[in-house]
């Protein structure tokens, strides 16, 4: 099977700044990865650019080997780091919101989340705390059934119960045609789960290796050895 | 199946999946010939990415203690002896670390096996007394 994600020497400018400087990445399908590196570095830049929230300057990008477009949209299923659901809706109505808008959205699996989580399904957001509108949002994210879901930071205002809870939900819901990315600076939380790990620096990519290689070669969790390598 | 998978931070995962899963065959919990679980529900429970379970299991095959079934996923090997030899190697182990911290204590390997050897016997049951 052709790569997930792919990425050649792909640049992205604002203005006078460079968040992205030359990136080569290719993710394969199956893999749960982790995005890390300090802020800055380019983290959300990238996701933006497989989403197809963003041009590149330069370089190319490519989702199942195309362009970031209407047709890749259908395939990435987005979580960004600020939710975007209007403040009137309840957690019912965005079900029916995204069974409206993605063919490939689970309504059942997503309600029973829910369910799960507790989650009052008939108040709106605008009643509703951060950290519970953030578990919705990622509930609505994660009952599609794309190819490359792509997790902008999901577990940073959850309490540690609830990123248990989400951390099981993400490997729950692992298949083997789809990739997960997920950005975090909360990398001992999520480092079981994943199976490879990129470190962004000033837009490059440092490291692109597994967790487990990392474990072996420097004796230390991906978490420890991040302190070290970014070091201030 | 089992609770109680505590990961340390230090060790590639997937080595110690593979201890969790060889004491789990020791204890008889996975017992010989017994199905061994699905990979993405031993993940889920371990709280681990489903790829170093895999991993995990692919080595526990690779020694012979575990074995693809055509038909129905993985068992557990019926060879005791195999599982014999990997308790007594998983032992001798134990018994290193043990001698290890003993020395550190600063008593000498012979005097803390003859401490053990009392407190084995501590334990042992009591034959009733005659009279």
């Amino acid at each position: 099977m052709e790569p997930v994600l792919e990425c050649s020497r792909l640049v992205k400018d604002y203005e006078h700044t460079r968040a992205l400087a030359g990136v080569d990445l290719t993710l394969y399908r199956g893999r749960i990865v982790g995005l890390l590196g300090p802020n800055g570095s380019g983290k959300t830049t990238l996701i933006k650019l497989a989403a197809g929230l963003l041009q590149p300057t330069a370089g190319e990008i490519l989702v199942a080997g195309r362009a970031p477009g209407r047709e890749t949209k259908a395939l990435v299923s987005y979580l960004p780091e600020r939710t975007y659901l209007p403040d009137w809706m309840s957690a019912s109505q965005a079900v029916e919101f995204f069974s409206d808008f993605y063919a490939d959205f689970d309504a059942a699996a997503a309600m029973d989340m829910l369910g799960r989580l507790a989650i009052p399904l008939e108040s709106r957001f605008k009643a509703l705390s951060k950290g519970t509108r953030e578990k919705i949002q990622l509930i609505l994210v994660m009952s599609r059934r794309a190819q490359l879901y792509l997790l902008d930071e999901p577990i940073g205002g959850v309490d540690p119960a609830a990123r248990d809870y989400i951390l099981q939900t993400i490997l729950s819901n692992y298949r083997e045609d789809a990739t997960v990315v997920i950005s975090t600076h909360l990398i001992a939380d999520v480092e079981q789960v994943l199976d490879q790990v990129i470190f962004l620096r000033s837009g490059t990519v440092q490291l692109c290796t597994s967790v487990d290689e990392i474990r072996a070669e420097h004796g230390c969790s991906v978490d420890a050895f991040f302190r070290e390598v970014y070091k201030c | 199946m089992e609770t109680g998978w505590q990961l340390s931070a230090d060790r590639p995962i997937y080595l110690q999946l593979v201890e969790h899963l060889q004491l789990s065959i020791l204890s008889g919990q996975l017992p010989p010939g017994g199905r061994v679980p699905p990979v993405r529900e031993l993940a889920a429970e371990a709280g681990v990415n489903p790829n170093t379970m895999q991993r995990a299991l692919q080595d526990l095959e690779q020694s012979g203690l575990v074995q693809t079934q055509r038909t129905s996923g993985r068992t557990v090997t019926q060879d005791a002896g195999m599982i014999d030899a990997l308790r007594a190697q998983r032992a001798r182990r134990e018994v290193g670390a043990f001698l290890d911290s003993m020395t550190r204590l600063g008593m000498p390997a012979r005097a803390a096996a003859s401490l053990a050897a009392d407190e084995a016997a501590r334990r042992e049951p009591q034959p009733p007394r005659e009279g």
